[in-house]
């Protein structure tokens, strides 16, 4: 596939929707050892506690979040680490960092023709729903809702234009 | 009985690390951690271990530069380092390997991919 379409119109016209979802899919049965699944189209999704973004710059930039609610989050971090270990807030974050890490890395790592050319940011984690989020990416953007352990997680991609 | 260095700026992915070493069938005597390049160039000051794993990208100073500097560190002589990283890109596995790192894993990882480019490292059978 050439570089010389943009990313954001190749993600338009490629459909990276169902490589984002794979991606995420792959983090969740690898490093959790479960399988989840995209979520119906009239799943609800109530503001998320908590949200970890990576952001993506080079010839693909833009940023990835991930978000959930806070029970969640535990229990990602709880899968990742065990019972025993994940025990603090600060872990849970930091799993979900990694998680988010991870897809971003994966599904970078999906697209052919980003060899070398987009790098990605260390993890930042939001606590609490209630903010604002304003990406000054504005262009296209792929958005999918999983199910984990019966509970909507979101993940975005918004590619700056 | 091998003595690691694990770095990540992710305590999480510390732990991840440790156990899939562990897993593995690593009999781990003591594990040293270090949050970016710099600590990790401060801890082998003080301590020798058999095998390096890190993570490349870390703030302060990434698993690229700290791969570079570890030649001009004594206790550090011939230990082999395997970067276990998201970038999966070609090339930042030239890079790595290039700067003299052994072994390349990609997050995310399953515990038979540590124990194939782990093992033949500290002389075992993978």
């Amino acid at each position: 596939m050439s570089m010389d379409t943009s990313l954001t119109t190749r993600a338009h016209e490629e459909n990276w929707l169902p490589i984002l979802e794979l991606a995420v899919e792959e983090v969740f049965e690898i490093m959790l050892g479960c399988r989840i699944k995209p979520a119906d189209k009239d799943q609800p999704v109530a503001n998320q506690e908590f949200t970890a973004m990576v952001g993506l710059a080079g010839e693909l930039c833009g940023i990835i979040t991930f978000s959930c609610m806070r029970a969640t989050a535990r229990e990602v971090a709880i899968r990742m680490l065990g019972p025993e270990i994940a025990d603090s807030p600060e872990q849970t974050s930091d799993a979900l960092g990694e998680i988010c890490n991870m897809i971003a890395g994966n599904f970078k790592n999906k697209l052919s023709g980003t060899d070398g050319k987009c790098m990605l940011s260390v993890p930042t984690v939001i606590e609490g729903a209630e903010y604002s989020f304003r990406s000054m990416a504005e262009g296209e953007s792929i958005e999918t809702v999983m199910i984990f352990e019966g509970s909507p997680i979101s993940v975005n991609l918004q590619l700056h234009s | 009985m091998e003595n690691v260095l694990i770095v990540d700026d992710s305590s999480v992915m510390r732990k991840i690390v440790e156990r899939s070493l562990r897993q593995a069938g690593l009999d781990l005597k003591k594990v040293v951690e270090a949050g970016n390049g710099v600590e990790a160039l401060s801890a082998l000051a003080n301590e020798h271990v058999d095998l390096i794993l890190c993570d490349i990208n870390m703030p302060v100073m990434d698993g690229l530069e700290f791969v570079r500097q570890l030649s001009t560190v004594e206790n550090a002589k011939g230990v082999p380092v395997v970067m276990i990283t998201t970038e999966g890109s070609e090339n930042h596995v030239v890079q790595a390997l290039s700067a003299g790192a052994k072994g390349y894993i990609r997050k995310p990882f399953t515990p038979d991919q540590v124990k194939e480019h782990v093992l033949p490292l500290v002389g075992k059978k993978s």
